[in-house]
């Protein structure tokens, strides 16, 4: 069956999910979009000069780390860590902003608009705007820029326009919305980069493509390593790009356990949680049909993790599809879970990861107990957690 | 043949243009609202476009957005906007169309909202979100007796233009501006030489024109290139800033004549 896994189809569906739920307006930009993409992926002007970006600004290939104090500490399996967090800017957002920046390059395109929760997304747009010398329009939810600080200043010198955005839980959610608000109004010269596997078709398919160069190397580094392929790999999810770009290249190989940790916030029974495709159900939202968390009225519900990045009702169509074909698996980490993921990586192995990735550290505490010493376990670690400092400092002291 | 259309071309016949005013269900009250829209239509608006509130309204500018919340933060339910529509279209000839996100429709079912609405006397559904590449897929049982309105944009070719009108049945909504719903000052040569080009590809359908008319002047600048028209953020904006009804009644009434 999944040899032959291959979406979106011709209408942007992954399955039932995906499409373009947009209004009118931006339809004639997205097939601009998906135009202009098919036309570059195998064009080697673009490749080349995508890749030598990567490799010369971004940093890349990012290594692939042998985590042995903490493989150690469990005294199962082997782990690795995927080293998102030594991309240039401190995440895996780079990858999908240098591409999209390519794209918007070739479309003639003038100004830039994105999204952001953690920051990370709106650092990575600044810094390619900044590197190409586009106008560049960062929206941020409030709660975001008060508890992401550190990206807000980083956007603002590099010569970003930070919007705060205060309309309902003023989160990514409602920074997604002013965003697309403003594509609507700005079409005519304005490329939006969205930093995950979200929105409208060909969005999640692009991201998820340049999100994929983590995957690839994964698999070439696990080779060369351990000469055989991974026993599970284990990413945390919010919108999905850091983990489809890992699982992506592995979806046929289907001796591997696929493994998405999706936020539990404070735990599914208090609502305040953002486990989407743990127990949300199919919806529209973003331009997307997908697993959204909605109430009975088919209202957005409110949602909260402790991870800004985190912090969003609904996920990628491509995970809907994947959780549906049980390809992949999601669980979910609570709040209090990942700070202690946070110590964990940062006492054990000198590696300091963002509050997102340390939901998918944080699940090695269930997963490790059931491996055993001749497997192979591998996370990936999407970002660093110098943005998150000031929350990890309040949260460890209480 | 469409109810709508039918309706919006005996008002043509007798030289006026159809006024459509668009209301989010349950602002500003809840207990008040049929008594609102009941004395909307009296004013002279020939239609009215009830909003369905949605959390994330992404069509929409502040001023409806703003409408929406409270709407919500009044606890209104579709069952309400169904009950609404009954009641408002129980006393009247004038047509009753609903304006709502894919999401709470595909939540209700969109069989049961088609039927639902239709019951209620509802003539007409606009579903900004949902364009004519997802159209097929979301109304997979058909449209009953709604006719379904989707809308053109200054963005769209002349071949959607043309898919459109083939798609939509009562009228065309011409979204006069590329973004968000709002009130406009003025309205540049771009958008009235836009106008004129939908309305040369339009066919089938009867065509209004919505999106930041605001005014007497923009109903006399648009009309020359349309049916009708369709004011919104205007009227909410109205209701937004006065305590009782009557300043936004005097607009309507002034948008009215400013129809003949
Ligand atoms: C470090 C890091 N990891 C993960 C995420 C979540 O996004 P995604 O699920 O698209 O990888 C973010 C988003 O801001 C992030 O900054």
């Amino acid at each position: 069956m999944k040899t032959n896994y291959n979406y979106p189809d011709k209408n942007g569906k992954f399955g039932q999910y995906g499409g373009r739920f947009v209004p009118e307006t931006l339809l004639p930009a997205l097939y601009e979009l998906d135009q202009c993409y098919q036309e570059i992926k195998n064009d080697s002007s673009f490749t080349s000069e995508y890749e030598k970006l990567q490799k010369e600004y971004n940093g890349r290939p990012t290594p692939l780390t042998f985590a042995d104090r903490l493989t150690e500490h469990f005294g199962t399996a082997k782990i690795y860590l995927k080293r998102e967090d030594l991309c240039h800017t401190g995440a895996h957002k780079l990858n999908n902003a240098i591409g999209q920046i390519l794209i918007a390059k070739r479309l003639g395109k003038k100004r830039i608009i994105a999204e952001t929760g953690a920051g990370q997304h709106g650092v990575a747009v600044a810094t390619v705007c900044a590197k190409f010398g586009l106008q560049c329009v960062v929206y941020m939810g409030e709660t975001d820029i008060e508890r992401q600080k550190p990206n807000v200043f980083r956007m603002k010198l590099l010569g970003a326009e930070v919007r705060p955005v205060n309309s309902g839980s003023k989160t990514l959610k409602d920074a997604t919305n002013e965003a697309i608000r403003d594509w609507v109004t700005n079409v005519k010269d304005t490329h939006y980069i969205i930093g995950s596997v979200v929105g409208p078709h060909p969005y999640p398919m692009i991201v998820r493509d340049f999100q994929s160069i983590i995957g690839i190397e994964t698999k070439e580094q696990i080779m060369k390593a351990e000469g055989k392929l991974p026993d599970d790999i284990v990413a945390c999810v919010g919108g999905g790009s850091n983990a489809i770009g890992i699982f992506y290249p592995f979806i046929n190989n289907e001796e591997v356990n696929l493994i998405g940790i999706e936020a539990e916030g404070l735990g599914i029974e208090t609502g305040k949680h953002c486990a989407t495709l743990s127990v949300g159900e199919p919806g529209i939202f973003h331009g997307m049909k997908s697993y959204l968390l909605q109430n009975s009225e088919g209202q957005v519900e409110e949602v909260h993790s402790i991870s800004a990045g985190l912090d969003y009702p609904g996920v990628g169509p491509e995970h809907s599809l994947l959780k549906d074909i049980e390809r992949v698996k999601y669980f979910s980490v609570k709040d209090d879970d990942a700070l202690k993921g946070v110590d964990l990586l940062t006492k054990l192995e000198g590696i300091l990861p963002a509050l997102e990735s340390a939901h998918a550290i944080a699940y090695l505490e269930k997963l490790m107990p059931q491996k055993s010493k001749d497997e192979i376990v591998i996370v990936n670690v999407s970002g660093r957690g110098d943005k998150d400092l000031a929350i990890i400092i309040d949260n460890l002291s209480k | 043949m469409s109810y709508i259309k039918d309706y919006i071309e005996k008002l043509n016949g007798r030289n006026r243009k159809a006024l459509s005013i668009f209301l989010t269900s349950g602002f500003p009250d809840k207990n008040s609202f049929i008594d609102l829209a009941k004395q909307v239509l009296n004013s002279g608006a020939d239609m009215l476009e009830l909003g369905i509130p949605f959390s994330d309204p992404l069509a929409d500018g502040p001023i409806i957005q703003a409408s929406s919340k409270i709407a919500l933060d009044n606890g209104i339910k579709l069952k309400d906007v169904f009950s609404f529509s009954e009641a408002i279209t129980g006393g009247t000839i004038k047509p009753v169309i609903l304006m709502g996100y894919a999401n709470p429709i595909r939540k209700y079912g969109v069989e049961n909202f088609l039927r639902d609405a239709n019951n209620s006397g509802v003539k007409g559904l606009i579903v900004p979100d949902v364009p004519l590449e997802e159209y097929d897929s979301f109304f997979e049982s058909g449209v009953h007796k709604i006719d379904v309105i989707l809308l053109t944009t200054p963005t769209s070719s002349e071949e959607r233009i043309k898919a459109i009108d083939e798609k939509s049945s009562g009228f065309v909504y011409c979204v006069s501006i590329t973004g968000t719903t709002g009130v406009k000052e003025n309205f540049s040569d771009e958008v009235i030489n836009n106008i004129s080009r939908t309305r040369s590809l339009i066919k089938k359908n009867k065509m209004m024109i919505g999106f930041g008319v605001s005014k007497p002047e923009d109903v006399k600048t648009f009309s020359p290139y349309c049916d009708g028209v369709i004011a919104g953020s205007a009227v909410i904006k109205s209701l937004l800033n006065n305590d009782n009804y009557d300043t936004t009644l005097k607009l309507i009434s002034e948008l009215s004549r400013a129809c003949e």
